[in-house]
């Protein structure tokens, strides 16, 4: 039974994932004619002319992957054909497996069972998010290289330079986080943030560690590799960047990396600094509203509530990120290696050093 | 569930085969008509220039993979250190206060000779 449980939670991990991903091909696309007024997907309509616009549904969560599994698999002559071949399953394995540790809810409360809205209940998740993320460059500089093309070298050489520096300055916004909350349990975390500050305002992160979110967001979007960072596979320089030689599903396992890498920063940004799957005043008894006014809502509903809480705060820092691609311009090489290292990692060892400090003069310290 | 490792397993393997049909998808859907122009390194039109096995690039990414050495341990000793950071009280966060200092002092020095700086 409770090996079932798991199995199933695992399931809707990574279904989630996977729906999340496909989305955000949707919103990427629709978005992005939006921001360049243009009209965008629009060919295949599943409404025949029912709705006025073409939402172009069809087109990007069907027709798209379609197409790419349908595409020919090169492999060039002189690339490396193992290495060829591991490099996207290296890419996107360590990130699927990350939404594992995400709490996408409370508890379920089926009967007597109780079931943790948490994929694996890990107590060092963050620590694990962070070690599969770091993993993820091991499919880019792998692809480069077995590809045996110029392009694709210089492009893997890049992307792991730029993906190496920035996880410091991932690495060092995440551990004021942790100072604030004391655990590496993001299921711990995520409750954590159900309390009220003086009774009013819900006890989120981004209230506590508002430049550690910033710091977060920056290095995270430069991790996953998308403009303004998206270097390592500048179309106007290095044709496709790591992945040029790739073609069909492999290529788009690369893709998908991308838009996992987006949908994990802001699963952490939402888990860390926004509440996870909290709804301000919502107990698992009902509402509790500041006034003192209570409004009973029964169970179930509530765990629904939360999960879809969690879904839209996702898709809102997701937006964010596509927004900020859509917007900025590709930064120059030499400056992105100087945000990442001048800027990032000297900001967030003065964040953890002020944190640290402050969270000892406010609290007081016990003697182990 | 007593322990989450078998959780995760069950997870790793899930998502391991899902990766692994996707990925050979379009190996079993699609066409394999390989000629001799398709099956060449693209540079862009040009006839390729050879192998990559053993070619220069600058020495700048291999001193940035040193340097994300040395301050990636700093970070992954913070870690522990900001978990039992509130029973390690004051005496804690001088001692790591120091580790942090001596790294502190590495930065420095590899600002100042510029070894962060493109060009």
């Amino acid at each position: 039974m409770e090996l079932l449980i798991a199995f199933v939670k695992a399931l809707v991990a990574l279904l989630i994932i996977l729906q999340v991903t496909v989305l955000l091909l949707w919103i990427e696309r629709k978005g992005s004619a939006l921001i360049q007024d243009r009209v965008g997907a629009n060919r295949a309509n599943i409404f025949g002319g029912l709705l006025p616009f073409n939402l172009g549904i069809v087109n990007t969560l069907m027709a798209d992957p379609l197409k790419l599994f349908h595409k020919e698999d090169i492999v060039p002559k002189d690339a490396d054909r193992f290495l060829h071949w591991l490099a996207p399953f290296a890419a996107v394995l360590p990130l699927f497996v990350t939404f594992a540790v995400v709490p996408f809810g409370d508890v379920l409360v089926i009967g007597d069972t109780v079931i943790n809205l948490q994929a694996a209940e890990l107590e060092v998740g963050l620590l694990f998010i962070l070690g599969m993320v770091s993993l993820g460059v091991y499919g880019v500089i792998i692809g480069g290289w077995a590809s045996n093309s110029r392009y694709a070298f210089l492009g893997g050489v890049r992307g792991s330079a730029q993906m190496i520096s920035y996880e410091i300055g991932l690495g060092l916004a995440l551990v004021s986080v942790v100072l604030t909350y004391g655990t590496l349990d993001l299921q711990a975390i995520a409750r954590a943030q159900g309390e009220l500050m003086w009774g009013v305002i819900p006890a989120w992160g981004v209230f506590y560690q508002p430049l550690a979110l910033v710091l977060f967001f920056i290095a995270g979007m430069a991790e996953s590799k998308r403009a303004p960072f998206d270097l390592p596979e500048a179309e106007s320089e290095l044709v496709a960047g790591f992945y040029t030689e790739y073609s069909g599903s492999k290529q788009s396992m690369f893709m998908m990396s991308d838009f996992i890498e987006i949908a994990i920063v802001a699963a952490l940004v939402t888990t860390l600094f926004f509440g996870g799957w909290q709804v301000p005043y919502l107990y698992r008894d009902g509402f509790h509203l500041p006034g003192g006014l209570f409004l009973a809502v029964p169970s179930l509903l509530v765990t629904l509530l939360q999960v879809l809480a969690f879904l839209v705060k996702l898709f809102i820092f997701c937006w964010l990120q596509i927004l900020v691609r859509w917007t900025f311009p590709r930064m120059r090489y030499d400056h992105l290696m100087m945000l990442g290292w001048k800027r990032l990692l000297p900001l967030g060892l003065a964040n953890v050093a002020v944190s640290a400090v402050l969270v000892l003069a406010l609290e007081g310290w016990t003697v182990a | 569930m007593t322990n989450p490792y078998i959780a995760l397993l069950i997870s790793f393997v899930l998502c391991a085969l899902v990766a692994a049909i996707m990925m050979s998808a379009s190996w079993i859907l699609g066409p394999k008509r390989a000629s001799k122009a398709k099956l060449e390194i693209f540079e862009t039109g040009n006839p390729p220039l050879g192998s990559i096995r053993g070619i220069r690039f600058p020495v700048k990414f291999y001193l940035v993979a040193i340097l994300f050495v040395v301050f990636d341990v700093e970070v992954v000793f913070m870690y522990p250190w900001a978990v039992v950071f509130r029973r390690l009280g004051w005496m804690g966060l001088a001692e790591m206060g120091a580790f942090v200092a001596v790294l502190g002092v590495g930065l420095a020095y590899v600002w100042r000779v510029g070894a962060l700086e493109w060009e």
